[in-house]
């Protein structure tokens, strides 16, 4: 999958945890939580659907790369290259 | 004891919020009631063929958003629509009062049966792969989480439970809230009882299992109280809550009091997992009079439990019978032949429905009673079309559960 692929992923998994947000104007270089309302509890639903989806299994000290939206294309790229 | 000391203890309803299957407002609830309007329909359930339901249709992104919805639960939406609709129907200075004095209490018949099925379900889907299983499983199955979901959207701090008590949960809500008013806990209580049972194929399935699922070709004929015609229980889903306050407090802030409740007594058959008790369920209702100060004559309406299971009518019919038989007015009615069994909510929608009765003087009807069973031995059942009393004074409200628990509530018409 490409790295633009996985980005329309992880943009889709947000709305589906975060549907009051608007997404359209999201700054990939910017934390999530800095521009959406993202708590913890939000946060592990997008560890949890890309599980569902994808099978993968992210560990808990890899979470802080999921930051932003390019810190997370640039970490699940290798890890869905074959997807 | 000084007088104001003694009207501390006087509980009164200041706020009304409902959803159920025939409106999402009191004004609705009791119009389709008059009208006999069912709001019985068909509903799909996983694993069963369609089932007949009472779905409620309230709108729950009126009090939330749509993030709070997903992550919360039916119940909590159901309780969070209600609480709102109640505050505001209160006029409670709602910014300026003290919310560490409110208390939330509301009775639920079960909770987490839903969320639990929901996940099962969603594993099934990944082999049964429990690295899927939410970790919103918890907060979502806490028993207290439709009282706390109340907490967050309203920003009250004050004490919060679910009440378990089965179908008598609406009457056992209520009659927390005025315990705790009373004994000094809390200053406003938001109280009453939900449900989101249908939202879960076990309920059907068991009460299928049991004998006592009711099946109609017509679904507004499926819900036949103390009718021979009867085939069981319709399953409903829906919210009663309502604001008490002392009565002092009320009068000083010239609200809308809709009703003081006067009486109430809950006891247990001791008996029996599911099948009622006509005596202990007679003593109950005994003893929400002794409390009230009232003899049977002093009763207009009894609202009643019945489910439309035979044995059930046949004991709640008798036991109503053994206490008002030489009553010269009361006269009873049934709320479930329109609407079905709102479980946790059934006894806070019940009485919450016929309040109005206080100011028109009307008795909503039993629907569905073409063809009365002889064994009740009632003959003073409102049967199907609403009956003018002139004036209702008191309403005395019951609601029975499995494991044996019975409640009554009697609410009294405020005149100063």
């Amino acid at each position: 999958m490409a790295p633009e692929q996985i980005r329309q992923v992880v943009l889709d998994i947000l709305a589906k945890i975060a549907p009051d947000e608007d997404l359209s104007d999201l700054d990939d270089t910017v934390a999530f939580r800095e521009q959406m309302e993202l708590d913890s509890m939000d946060f592990l639903d997008i560890v949890m659907e890309l599980r569902k989806l994808y099978r993968i299994q992210i560990p808990e000290e890899d979470y802080t790369n999921l930051v932003t939206m390019q810190s997370t294309v640039d970490y699940l790229t290798p890890l869905l290259k074959d997807a | 004891m000084t007088s104001s000391d003694r009207d501390d203890n006087r509980i009164v309803i200041t706020g009304v919020g409902l959803t159920s299957p025939i409106g999402d407002n009191l004004a609705d609830l009791r119009a389709n009631l008059l009208a006999g309007k069912s709001g019985v329909s068909r509903f799909e359930t996983r694993y069963m063929p369609p089932v007949l339901a009472g779905v409620c249709h309230f709108d729950t992104l009126k009090y939330q958003k749509r993030k709070e919805v997903r992550r919360g639960t039916r119940a909590g939406s159901v309780a969070i629509y209600c609480a709102n609709e109640a505050v505001i129907d209160s006029g409670l200075d709602w910014e300026n009062i003290d919310r560490s004095r409110v208390g939330v209490y509301l009775g639920i018949t079960e909770h987490g049966n839903v969320e639990t099925e929901n996940e099962i379900y969603e594993i099934s889907q990944f082999g049964n792969d429990t690295s899927v299983w939410s970790h919103h499983h918890n907060p979502r199955t806490v028993a207290n989480s439709p009282a706390g979901e109340v907490t967050l959207s309203l920003g009250i701090t004050g004490p919060h439970l679910t009440v378990g008590a089965a179908c008598a949960a609406g009457n056992a809500g209520f009659i927390q809230g005025v315990q705790m008013l009373r004994l000094g806990e809390v200053d406003q209580a938001i109280a009453g009882g939900v449900s989101e049972s249908i939202h879960t194929f076990g309920i059907f399935a068991s009460f299928k299992s049991q004998n006592a699922l009711a099946e109609h070709e017509d679904p507004a004929k499926a819900c036949r109280p103390f009718d021979t015609g009867r085939t069981g229980i319709v399953v409903a889903e829906g919210g009663g809550i309502c604001t008490l306050e002392r009565l002092p407090d009320a009068l000083a802030r010239g609200a809308k009091i809709y009703g003081e409740i006067v009486g109430y007594a809950m006891n247990s058959d001791a008996t029996d997992f599911v099948l009622p008790d006509r005596g202990r369920q007679a003593e109950c209702i005994r003893l929400a009079l002794k409390r009230a100060g009232m003899t049977p004559d002093d009763i207009d309406l009894v609202s009643s439990h019945a489910t439309a299971t035979e044995q059930g009518d046949i004991e709640e019919s008798t036991a109503i019978h053994e206490v008002f038989k030489d009553s010269r007015k009361v006269v009873v009615n049934n709320t479930k032949s329109f609407i079905g069994h709102a479980m946790g909510a059934a006894g806070a929608i019940e009485l919450l429905g016929n309040l109005p009765a206080f100011d028109d003087g009307i008795a909503h009807a039993t629907i569905n009673l073409d063809s009365p069973d002889p064994r009740i031995p009632l003959t003073c059942i409102v049967a199907n079309q609403p009956r003018h009393l002139g004036s209702v004074s008191c309403i005395l409200n019951n609601s029975f559960g499995m494991l044996g628990i019975n409640s009554t509530v009697i609410v009294r018409k405020y005149e100063g």
